[in-house]
């Protein structure tokens, strides 16, 4: 099995989706010749000509609401929103058209869209660079949320995504984008959507991520087992539809659980999370629900270290869950 | 409107009958008996507008937003088009469903949202879509529907089908991004896509002069590298003439074209909407006078295929048709609770299932009376 990284991983899904599917096609700013700003896209275009890995105008709501099109007409088009902070020009197609479309005309009109954006914190990148806008996404009925946290998931999350009939907001955590290598499934490597997956298992404490906050709670897990506590980590994998499954069977495996996003606090996807366990599993807990976020403040350039989830950060509201 | 010295002079408008009804222009090629169906087509739209904003004031559905005074540039339009051609329709465009053979039972159980309706009761009235004639389901955000015209044209070009997509838009709509946005990308890519502004003068009630400085909507096409036209949108002929040359442009692979079909909208925005607090009445004389199915009738008389007598007929038909559909559609119960939580997804997943069970024992909520306020 080849080494690779988040970025070759993703290109390598594509350039198989581009493959073997002639409806496939790659949209967005800079996506051609250069193959993207992040290179996810590089050497696609050489590949597969310019009509089907096409450069499109500086506009995102031409961009999705072209892709809309596409879809409706047949074609599984992967649009590229160059930073996720950049897709609010694009909201009101994703939110009212792409995720709507198959409701609203009875199933007559499909919209097999896949948006992928890299999203967060941690490259130095400020406010407008930076942010994690899941949530808002998340809020809407008709969309697929999704963020892989390893190469490996990248590929078949994407591939998975690709293969389905509903559109997905596919946001990649741009900070892991080069941080690991491991094996990478060569070929049509799929991971199914809605299905989270234990990134370290553990029997007292478990701690709910995803993207770039799964290696930060999977370090604070190690801390904490030197301390001698066990600590799963769930990686959610696909935020919406949720793998409730597996979150509820690890809290009331372990009894305690800690919700780790980069996304602000309030109404973030974390809310949901507590809600759900404390719904449907509080008579198991003891303790509080604890969330570790980003703060309710824009994203910050010089201090975003401190703005960002970190392990030491987990660490402690693992300590304090544990104390009870 | 006071047109800014700088500004080029507007594209002149296409015109083949004058207000008379008499032909000053080249008569397009259109066989007679097609003269004789557009002209019943326009008829059906406006005997169907007249009963069911009736059947809104008698409180039976919702809501409705006629297309009187706009018939001949929504049938123009749509006869210009193939079967085949897609449409993205804006809110006056139920007619070019109608016309591709959407019958009027659908229409009404639209509007009614039964269990009949193609939507089963999902979207508010005149938000009409039809797989079957290739018309794709509009939400109610003004200017959406462009760039998805734009997309699917450029889908049909990758998979070298000749099919032309029509993004229908208001004059409104010209001012929104999305507008801007597909006319962009379709300029660069010369995209088989005819944008077709009904520019009926409003937007609500918001004037033209308010909406653009431009001294056209057809001029804007410029800018983005390609033709706009702009034509008497109560001329039925001039339409077929302008719209015709534009999807034929189109699928001879050279890209997009704007037509701006000069209109106006006889009734108010809609069923929620009192045109009297914003326009005066001496404007909507005077559109009276270019009436585009009078101006389409002279012509058809003077040219011997229409007679006078054969037109009652034809209106008591269609208020049969009418009627019959509204009593059949008034007898279908309203979608079942359960099928909200259909087609969110392709399949329903578990947290839906979930909350279907849940709405299910619920059962009917409380029934909110009164008339939409927009
Ligand atoms: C984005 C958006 N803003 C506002 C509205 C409310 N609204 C509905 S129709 C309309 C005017 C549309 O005017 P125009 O595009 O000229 O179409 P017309 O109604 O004249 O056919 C407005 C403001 C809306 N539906 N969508
Ligand atoms: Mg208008």
């Amino acid at each position: 099995m080849p080494q690779m990284t988040m970025v070759q991983a993703l290109q390598d899904a594509l350039r198989v989706a581009l493959r073997d599917d002639p409806t496939v096609v790659v949209l967005g700013e800079d996506v051609g010749r250069n193959g993207g700003v992040f290179r996810v896209t590089e050497g696609l275009q050489a590949e597969f000509g310019s009509e089907r890995v096409a450069d499109t105008p500086l506009s995102e709501n031409g961009i999705v609401g072209g892709a809309i099109g596409m879809a409706l007409y047949g074609l599984r088009p992967v649009a590229e929103i160059q930073f996720v902070d950049f897709i609010y020009p694009a909201f009101d197609q994703i939110v009212s058209e792409l995720a709507k479309m198959r409701w609203r005309s009875a199933g007559q009109y499909s919209c097999p869209v896949v948006v992928r954006a890299p999203y967060g914190g941690g490259i130095k990148g400020g406010l407008y660079h930076s942010q994690s806008p899941e949530a808002y996404f998340c809020h809407t009925a008709g969309l697929k949320v999704v963020i892989p946290s390893t190469p490996s998931d990248a590929k078949g999350l994407l591939l998975a995504s690709l293969a389905g009939e509903d559109p997905v907001i596919f946001l990649e955590p741009k900070r892991l984008y080069r941080t690991l290598k491991e094996d990478v499934p060569e070929g049509r490597h799929t991971v199914p959507l809605s299905m989270a997956r234990v990134a370290r298992a553990g029997e007292q404490c478990t701690v709910l991520a995803y993207g770039a906050m799964v290696p930060v709670s999977v370090e604070a897990a190690s801390s904490a087992a030197e301390r001698g506590w066990s600590v799963e980590v769930v990686d959610l994998r696909t935020l919406v539809p949720l793998d409730s499954e597996t979150v509820l069977e690890s809290a009331r495996k372990t009894g305690r659980v800690v919700i780790v996003h980069e996304a602000p606090r309030t109404c973030g996807f974390g809310a949901e999370l507590a809600a759900l366990v404390a719904e449907r599993a509080i008579t198991a807990l003891q303790a509080p629900i604890l969330r570790v976020t980003g703060y309710d403040t824009p994203f910050p350039y010089t201090l975003e270290h401190s703005y960002l989830p970190d392990a030491p950060r987990v660490l402690r509201a693992i300590e304090h869950v544990m104390a009870y | 409107m006071t047109p800014s010295p700088s500004a080029p002079p507007p594209p002149s408008t296409l015109q083949v009958l004058d207000i008379e009804g008499k032909a000053r222009g080249t008569v397009p090629e259109i066989p007679p008996e097609d003269l004789i169906r557009l002209f019943r087509h326009m008829l059906r739209m406006r005997v169907l507008d007249q009963r069911m904003l009736s059947l809104q004031r008698q409180g039976r559905i919702g809501f409705y937003g006629t297309a009187t005074g706009q018939e001949a540039a929504v049938t123009g339009s749509a006869y210009a088009l193939r079967p085949t051609d897609w449409v993205f329709p804006a809110l006056r465009e139920m007619g070019v469903s109608l016309w591709r053979g959407t019958t009027i039972r659908e229409i009404v159980c639209q509007l009614i949202g039964n269990r009949g309706d193609v939507l089963i009761g999902r979207q508010m009235p005149c938000h009409f879509s039809d797989r079957k004639v290739l018309t794709v389901a509009w939400s109610s955000v003004i200017g959406t529907q462009l760039p998805q015209a734009m997309g699917a044209a450029w889908a049909a070009r990758i998979l070298k089908h000749d099919t032309v997509c029509m993004g229908y838009l208001g004059d409104g709509a010209s001012s929104s991004s999305d507008f801007h946005a597909a006319a962009n990308f379709a300029g660069v890519y010369r995209l088989p896509v005819v944008f077709f502004c009904q520019n009926n003068q409003w937007a609500i009630s918001v004037p033209l002069k308010l909406q653009t400085a431009s001294e056209s909507i057809a001029v804007k096409a410029v800018a983005y590298g390609f033709p706009g036209v702009r034509v008497d949108g109560n001329d039925v002929l001039a339409v077929i003439d302008a719209t015709r040359a534009a999807v034929d442009r189109a699928r001879r692979g050279e890209g997009p074209t704007l037509v701006e079909a000069v209109t106006f909208r006889m009734g108010g925005h809609s069923s929620s909407d009192d045109p009297t607090r914003y326009r005066e009445a001496d404007e909507v004389r005077e559109w009276e006078r270019r009436d585009p199915l009078q101006r389409f009738r002279s012509y058809l008389e003077g040219r011997g295929l229409l007679r006078a007598e054969e037109e009652p007929g034809w209106t008591q038909e269609l208020n049969d048709e009418i009627g019959a559909a509204i009593q059949e559609a008034e007898a279908l119960p309203p979608p079942g609770i359960e099928t909200m939580f259909d087609d969110v997804y392709k399949e329903v997943p578990p947290h839906l299932e979930e909350q279907r069970r849940y709405a299910l024992a619920m059962g009917e909520g409380q029934k909110v009376e009164g008339a939409f306020p927009l």
